[in-house]
Order: C-alpha cells, then sequence, then structure tokens
C-alpha cells in the first residue's frame, strides 16, 4: 500500500506550544462560531460532539493502545440511558451527567475485568465486544412492556425514552442551558478530553500504553502489568464514551436502542478508519467529515445509505490504510514520488517524440521516393 | 412426561439452530482465520434463495439446496474479489467483511424492499397429549445432526479434507507438497459459505426472509464459534450443547431475548477461565 508506512513520531513529549496555540485557536474558533452559522447547523454541530466523544474513546484505544474495541457503542448507550433515567427521576441533570460517565466506566470495567484480565486475544476482544453490544441492544429493545419501570420511567423499548432533558445550569436549578450554551458544553467537553488524553499520551502511563501497543510481551518482560494498563485504558475510554452517548441523548433528545446498534458501531468505525487512528483529531475530524457526506447523501436520493458507505468503508480497508488525517499530511511525499513518475513519463514522451520525428522522416522519404519513381 | 419433551424438544431445537449457523463461521473463522462478519449476510441470501426459488414453483426441499450452492458460488465470487487480499491480516478482514455486510444489506434492500418475504412452513405438528411440536423443528434436529456426521466424514475420510486440513495448518509446508493453495482456500471458503447459505435456507420456513436477517444471528454464532475453540468441528458441538441447553432451558421459562443474554455472560465467563475456548488446548482431531 502506498499510504501504509505513514507514522507520526510525537508520542511521549510534552506537546510543543505550537500544539497549545492550535488547541486555543480551536477554542475561540468554536467560541465564535455560534454567531455565524444557522441554527440548524448549531443543532446539528451539537449532535456530532457526542459523536465525537465517541470516536475519541474509539481512537485512543484502537490507535494507542492496540485494542480494537466494538463495544464503546455499548458504553455510549450506557451513558445515554443512564443520564435519561437518572435525570427523568430526579430532575437533576449536572449529577446526572456525571453518572452517566460512572456508569460507562463501571460497565467498560466490568467487562474489561473479564476479557482483559482473562488475557483473551486481540481477535477475541473485538468480536466480545461487539456481541456485548448487540445484545445489549437486543435486551434494550425487548423490555416495551409495561413492567421494565427504573423509578417511575419506563424504558418503552423499540420507541426509546423521549423527552430526555436538556442540561440545566448547575448552580441555577430549573433553568435551561440554552442552543448556544449546550453547543459550548459540547465543545468543551471534546476539547477538554483531546487534550486530557493528549497529556495523557505524554504521561509515563500513555507512554507504556503505546509500549504495549507495540510489544506485549516485551513489555510484560521489562516487568509492567500489561493488564492493569490496559484495563485502566479501556475503563476510561468507557467513561469518555458514556458522556458521549449522554450528550448525543441530549441533543437528539431521545435515548434509543438504536445507539448500540450494529450500524453505529460500523459508523464509529468508519469515523476511525477514514478520520485515521494515528493521531488524535483524526476520530474527530472523521465524525464530520462522514455525518457531513451522510446527511450529503441522504440528500441526493442515491437510495440506501449503507451501500455506499460499504463501499466506502471497504475501499478504505483495501486502499487507505492510514486513513484521510494521515494521508493528507503524508502527500507531500507522494507528491514528490509523484513529480519522480511523471518525469520518467516526460522522458519516455520525449524518446517517442523522437522516434515519431525520425518516423515521419523515413514516411516522407519514402513516399518521396515513391512518388518520384 | 408432557413437560420433559418439551423441554428436551426446546434444547434440541436450541442445539440445531446453534450448530446450524455456527458450522460455517467454524470452517471460515475457526479454520481459516477470517473474522466474516458478512457472516449473516450469507445467511440471508441463502434465505432470499430459498424463497425465490420456492416462489417460483419449485419444491422447497430442492430449493433449499438450490440455495445452499448459490450461496456457495456468491461465497467464491467474493472471495476472488475481496478476500484473497486479506489473507493473513485479520483485523482488516473484520474491518471488510463488515464493509461487505452494509454492502449486502444496502443492496437488498434496494432490490428486495426491507419487507419480510415469508413461505408457508411445510409439515404440520404432531400431537402429544396437549402439546403440539412442529415436525419442521424435529426435521432440522435431525438436519443438524446429518450435517455434523456428513462433515465429519468429509473432514476426516476424504481426500479433501485432508488437504484442507493440511493447508489451513500449514499452508506453506502444504504447497511446498503441490497444493495449489489459492485453490483450497477459494473452496473452503466457498464451502463455509454454502453451509452458511444452507442453514439459511432451512431457516426461512421459520423466520422468512429480511435484509437485516443476519444480525439476529451474528453475535451467536461468533459467540458459540468463540467458545468452541480451535476444532471446528468437536467445538462448535461442545458449544452449540451447552449453549442449546442453556438456551433451550430459559427461553422455555422466560423469554429468548433472557436466553440469549444468560449465553452471552456464560460465555464470557467461560472465556474468563478457558481463553482459548473449550478445545483450545486439544491438538488432535477435527
Amino acid at each position: 500500500m502506498i499510504f501504509s508506512n505513514v507514522n507520526i513520531n510525537n508520542l511521549g513529549q510534552m506537546p510543543k506550544y505550537s500544539w497549545w496555540i492550535f488547541v486555543t485557536g480551536l477554542g475561540l474558533f468554536f467560541a465564535i462560531i455560534p454567531y455565524f452559522i444557522e441554527l440548524f447547523v448549531i443543532l446539528e454541530m451539537s449532535r456530532f460532539f457526542g459523536m465525537a466523544l465517541l470516536a475519541l474513546s474509539m481512537g485512543f484505544l484502537w490507535g494507542y493502545g492496540g485494542m480494537l474495541s466494538f463495544g464503546q457503542t455499548a458504553f455510549f448507550g450506557v451513558g445515554g440511558y443512564s443520564y435519561s433515567v437518572l435525570a427523568l427521576n430526579t430532575g437533576e441533570t449536572t449529577g446526572a451527567l456525571f453518572f452517566a460517565v460512572t456508569a460507562g466506566m463501571f460497565i467498560a470495567a466490568a467487562l474489561g475485568y473479564f476479557m482483559i484480565y482473562g488475557r483473551i486475544s486481540n481477535i477475541y476482544f473485538s468480536v466480545i465486544t461487539l456481541v456485548f453490544t448487540l445484545i445489549l441492544e437486543k435486551g434494550i429493545r425487548s423490555t416495551s412492556g409495561d413492567q421494565y419501570v427504573i423509578g417511575k420511567v419506563r424504558l418503552k423499548g423499540q420507541n426509546g425514552i423521549p423527552n430526555v432533558p436538556q442540561l440545566e445550569v448547575p448552580w441555577k436549578a430549573g433553568i435551561q442551558l440554552d442552543i448556544n450554551w449546550f453547543f459550548y458544553t459540547g465543545a468543551i467537553s471534546v476539547l477538554c478530553v483531546y487534550v486530557g488524553l493528549r497529556l495523557l499520551l505524554a504521561s509515563p502511563f500513555g507512554r507504556v500504553l503505546v509500549g504495549i501497543r507495540e510489544n506485549e510481551n516485551r513489555a510484560e518482560l521489562l516487568g509492567y502489568d500489561v493488564r492493569k494498563y490496559k484495563f485502566l485504558a479501556f475503563t476510561i475510554c468507557g467513561g469518555i464514551a458514556g458522556l458521549g452517548g449522554a450528550l448525543y441523548a441530549i441533543s437528539i433528545p431521545l435515548a434509543h436502542p438504536e445507539m448500540f446498534s450494529l450500524g453505529r458501531a460500523a459508523d464509529v468505525v468508519m469515523w476511525v478508519l477514514i478520520g485515521g487512528k494515528t493521531s488524535l483529531i483524526g476520530p474527530v475530524s472523521g465524525v464530520f467529515a462522514i455525518e457531513y457526506f451522510k446527511g450529503w447523501l441522504g440528500t441526493q436520493g442515491v437510495g440506501q445509505v449503507t451501500l455506499v458507505l460499504g463501499a466506502v468503508l471497504i475501499i478504505f480497508v483495501l486502499v487507505f490504510q492510514a486513513g484521510l488525517i494521515p494521508t493528507i499530511t503524508c502527500l507531500p511525499g507522494v507528491w514528490r514520488e509523484r513529480a519522480l513518475i511523471i518525469k520518467n513519463i516526460k522522458k519516455y514522451l520525449f524518446f517517442i517524440k523522437t522516434a515519431m520525428i525520425q518516423i515521419n522522416k523515413i514516411d516522407k522519404f519514402v513516399t518521396f521516393f515513391i512518388k518520384n519513381k | 412426561m408432557e413437560p420433559i419433551i418439551n423441554y428436551l424438544f426446546q434444547i434440541g431445537f436450541s442445539f440445531s439452530i446453534f450448530i446450524l449457523i455456527s458450522l460455517g463461521l467454524a470452517v471460515i473463522f475457526g479454520m481459516m482465520r477470517i473474522i466474516n462478519l458478512a457472516q449473516g449476510e450469507f445467511l440471508m441470501l441463502g434465505a432470499y434463495f430459498c424463497t425465490i426459488c420456492t416462489q417460483s414453483g419449485i419444491n422447497l426441499w430442492l430449493s433449499i439446496i438450490i440455495a445452499a450452492l448459490a450461496v456457495g458460488i456468491c461465497g467464491i465470487i467474493i472471495e476472488r474479489l475481496l478476500i484473497q487480499w486479506l489473507y493473513g491480516r485479520i483485523l482488516d478482514t473484520l474491518l471488510a467483511t463488515w464493509g461487505l455486510s452494509l454492502l449486502l444489506v444496502g443492496a437488498i434492500t434496494t432490490i428486495f424492499g426491507p419487507q419480510t418475504e415469508s413461505i408457508a412452513s411445510p409439515l404440520g405438528n404432531v400431537a402429544l397429549g396437549e402439546l403440539l411440536i412442529p415436525i419442521y423443528g424435529i426435521f432440522m434436529i435431525a438436519t443438524s445432526l446429518v450435517l455434523l456426521l456428513l462433515l465429519y466424514l468429509l473432514w476426516r475420510h476424504t481426500r479433501f479434507g485432508l488437504i484442507v486440513r493440511s493447508t489451513m495448518q500449514n499452508s506453506g509446508a502444504a504447497s511446498t507438497l503441490g497444493i495449489n493453495q489459492n485453490l483450497v482456500y477459494m473452496l473452503t471458503f466457498g464451502f463455509g459459505c454454502m453451509l452458511t447459505g444452507f442453514a439459511g435456507a432451512i431457516l426461512v420456513p421459520i423466520v422468512g426472509a429480511y435484509p437485516t436477517l443476519g444480525l439476529v444471528y451474528i453475535a451467536k454464532s461468533f459467540v458459540t464459534v468463540i467458545s468452541g475453540g480451535s476444532l471446528p468441528l468437536l467445538g462448535t458441538i461442545s458449544a452449540s450443547s451447552l449453549f442449546g441447553t442453556i438456551d433451550g432451558v430459559i427461553a422455555t421459562i422466560s423469554t429468548s431475548v433472557i436466553g440469549e443474554i444468560v449465553v452471552l455472560f456464560v460465555a464470557i465467563i467461560l472465556l474468563r477461565m478457558l481463553p482459548l475456548g473449550i478445545t483450545g488446548r486439544m491438538t488432535k482431531g477435527v
């Protein structure tokens, strides 16, 4: 593959000041953008922030921990549902948001204990997490009866829990955040998680994690408890996915079994794979690109969006292994090679041209000869 | 007496479903090490082929065979187009076949629409006192047992089985002995698809055919094959009997969804104790 040898090698170091400028710029961009775009776009972007957190959790685990976890959608859904249930029961939203994070972490820890401390291999890890989210979806979908009630909230099976309460101002109970401020909440959480994960990668913990990704046996022989590091990373990412799920459920506003589904899990894979898993900004940009693309496809009347998405996924696996962002960043190198090829082609063209001229000359000579015969 | 027979029938029925849906995957995932997430879609293709044949007037039993062969041919085409580039890149097979699964679901929805195509269940019921047992269920149990026997004979006592097993064990050594690796891989993948298509066709009279049919069974089949471990036949049998018993009993007591959830939890705990599956430490046998 042309693009497979992409490697961004800035790990283990504290981020440079240019990176901080980039983050500040991003923050400022998000701070002013609601004043320049339409209401619809603000709402759409608030929805994307929940998904971006999901993508970040998956991208971190896959790209830096070497664990391909499809169960992130399980924690995403658990986050959404636990926020909805608690907030509808108590009417208190800030606590419910934190509860969603805790619930995601707890479920991840419970699942992670069995898988990671059982030392099942990476492939089984992927499949088991996938099966876990599918079974959860099935379980939630079957809760349509009246007997499935938590507190005073009915789970409602296929239909999901409607009217998920909007976040309230933490220090003033009863006053809801307006649309702009909800947008800011999403943006701030994505930025905080992004910065947090970047700093985590620079810490000893992150370095050991990347070491484990590179060679698990070597890390173990050097005396690190591999299982502990993987388990912690998995738990943290479960919490991030839970937060994403809560924000997503608020933004639609609906907690729906769709959040656990195979389609959603496939979306996450596409975001991370297409955005690129060798950087943290890749998955986030993948969310915005793919979701925008999907919305655009829906308006084009191509019929089945999944058909196109499936084809895109296959092409990316076969051709653009590293993803879009790393491919773009390595393009200059590729262009240089391209230039070399073009130079060679020009050489051949020149050769052919001269040959053609010679042939023409001979041709003219022959015709001249025949005519004058 | 009747409750006991009812339980026995339910257990046998669950067992046969587990066997049918996971035998193909045991070949493709267990032997070839390809995580085929499009497995459920092959099941769905089998169901659709069978429905089309039956609706065009062909006998059901014949159309089951036709559907199996057709899915096998589809599998060979897909192997040539997609899978052959991915041997050895195990996580990539997962992602690429996931794309394939989305693609197939989208294509079938475009062609046939999202509604369920169903055909009438043949062979009525047999009455035992108050209890009605569908004969088709008994047929399924019998089919799965016969299929297991045939597969045992195929893997163990034919030249094809020997060649396939040796190639999956050590493809380099096999090819130095003059075996055409690519051909064997292609045929084995096609054979696995054929088994899956057969299962899909058998399931049609019970569940019908619809584009997302695969999603219902994909989790079950992966759980069975992973818990079964490395031996394709013995692993599938042992995991299917365990899960079939649990699923059959719990589905009779409460709902089938609870049965599936319990099966998953048992599987996770099982993998905590035996990370390589039930037959993970066995090296001989099939």
